[in-house]
């Protein structure tokens, strides 16, 4: 497709999981979203979610659309990136309880271990306080959701888990990308990827 | 209604289902599928203990699966895991959710343990799915707490032309409501037979308050594409990966068509050299019509 001028398209990872939903997330605060399925989606994005699914189906599934090399040089570029839960996975620069052939595009310096809560009926959610959007706190869905069990100096943290499960950090940032361990895009609050897309206007 | 789109523990439960789309659930009945399974790009597996073609085949009470072996498929696969309960056998839900299985799939290929009432799923942590012929089966059943519709297809089949039927029932009965009036929304809910406030929240929508897959009878890469360019949200595939000449290949060529639903190119790509798909039965053919089961 031909670029608008004035448009800002966000690509958002379609190859497997919860895209839709980001979609419809970016559409309401004013930008265009472009599903990514192959390479040549990436042409004119400004900025790209990288979705929650299932990070090991998603890791397969960017090997064989060949995804992996174009997506590392963006990020390196300096491309805004988004990952959320999945999508924190497979930004990570570490990862424990993965499988040995998952993807790690390693575009942030954190350790995260997936499935860390346990399994479905162990999914919650909870408020988090995220102070850079506003003191109203922000509602955390937690699915299946993997943990950030320690963070590099460059990175950081923009909110902590605060109840009986710990303090461990749930949204981080370092640079060009953001990730968060919940789906803000479940809860209709649109004000996380209102902070993305002001990562995408500084740029 | 006692649940709805805001309730924290509904949304927390059809959370699974939504990153589950685009994905393909395929049932396993070892270990190794399981792993073969994981390999291949699955999102989930379905541990049981015969594939629906074995127990048309074999016949007798189709039963949950030994929790010894959903234990041990658990612990072989990062994904999450799912297992069948007979309709309406809520004592088998328990054990299930005692045991942490991820998903519950409320099954019309088990024997049904119940004519006249499905689970009320509502008090279960573990979310639900169940299959539906038609919208009004669909709605039924979320209105009893199911956190995720698959339209059910024939099981054990390799014939996909009930599966297209289901999911083409279901999505135009969604359309028809979508371009109808308030005062017409009465009408549909009593032929439905399904709750009001469900039909006005479909009408208002365009779409199931819960993600819509699509089950029974998928067998090849072809047959995935399909039906989710009809409007399925994600397949299950039962039979028609480990009754194929070549599983492994078969299992990461679904993924890939399911991903890639839109690309011609690329289905010719994972459809070519397969081996053999799952020899298959009509849906004419057969003495058992699953789908029948449950109302």
């Amino acid at each position: 497709m031909s670029p608008k001028k004035d448009a800002t398209y966000i690509g958002v990872l379609a190859l497997q999981g919860n895209f839709r939903m980001h979609e419809y997330a970016v559409e309401r605060l004013g930008a265009t979203p472009i599903e990514v399925k192959l390479p040549s989606d990436l042409d004119i994005v400004q900025g790209l979610i990288i979705p929650g699914g299932e990070s090991t189906t998603m890791s397969i599934l960017l090997a064989t659309s060949e995804l992996i090399e174009p997506m590392s040089k963006l990020i390196e570029d300096g491309l805004p990136v988004f990952g959320t839960c999945a999508g924190m996975i497979l930004l990570a620069s570490n990862l424990s309880d993965g499988r040995s052939d998952q993807i790690s595009l390693g575009a942030i310096d954190i350790s995260v271990q997936r499935n860390a809560f346990g399994r479905q009926p162990n999914s919650f959610e909870c408020d988090l306080s995220v102070a850079k959007i506003g003191l109203h706190p922000f509602r955390g869905v937690f699915i299946r959701a993997p943990l950030v069990y320690s963070v590099g100096r460059d990175v950081e943290v923009l909110s902590r888990l605060s109840d009986e499960r710990g303090a461990s950090p749930v949204l981080c940032k370092q640079d060009n990308i953001l990730v968060g361990s919940f789906h803000p895009e479940l809860t209709g609050d649109d004000r996380i990827h209102k902070l993305f897309l002001s990562m995408v206007y500084s740029q | 209604m006692k649940q709805n789109s805001f309730d924290d523990n509904f949304r927390v439960k059809r959370g699974l289902a939504e990153m589950l789309k685009g994905g393909v659930i395929m049932d396993v009945v070892t270990v190794e599928h399981a792993k073969i399974a994981e390999d291949a790009g699955a999102v989930s597996v379905m541990a049981l203990e015969r594939v629906p073609a074995d127990i048309r085949r074999s016949g007798g009470v189709a039963r949950m699966a030994d929790p010894a072996l959903i234990e041990s498929i658990k612990n072989a696969v990062t994904i999450p895991v799912m297992a069948k309960v007979r309709i309406g056998h809520f004592a088998e839900a328990q054990i299930l959710e005692a045991l942490q299985v991820d998903f519950i799939d409320e099954s019309e290929v088990l024997t049904p343990a119940d004519e006249e009432y499905h689970i009320d799923k509502t008090p279960f942590k573990t979310p639900f799915v169940c299959g539906a012929t038609n919208l009004g089966e669909a709605l039924r059943r979320i209105s009893e707490g199911a956190a995720l519709i698959r339209s059910k297809g024939e099981a054990g089949t390799g014939d996909i032309v009930e599966a297209v039927r289901h999911l083409r029932s279901i999505t135009s009965d969604i359309k028809a409501l979508s371009s109808a009036g308030p005062q017409e929304l009465f009408g549909f809910a009593k032929r439905l037979q399904a709750p009001l406030e469900l039909v006005q929240e479909v009408a208002a929508t365009g779409w199931l308050p819960v993600p819509l897959f699509c089950a029974g009878g998928i067998a090849t890469p072809a047959d995935a594409a399909l039906v989710m360019q009809l409007g399925a949200e994600a397949v299950f595939v039962g039979s028609g990966i480990f009754k194929s000449e070549n599983p492994a290949k078969t299992a990461k060529a679904i993924t890939e068509a399911v991903a890639h639903l839109e690309q011609p190119d690329i289905l010719v790509k994972v459809s070519s050299g397969l081996g053999t798909p799952m020899e298959g039965k009509t849906v004419q053919s057969l003495d058992v019509h699953m789908a029948s089961r449950g109302w």
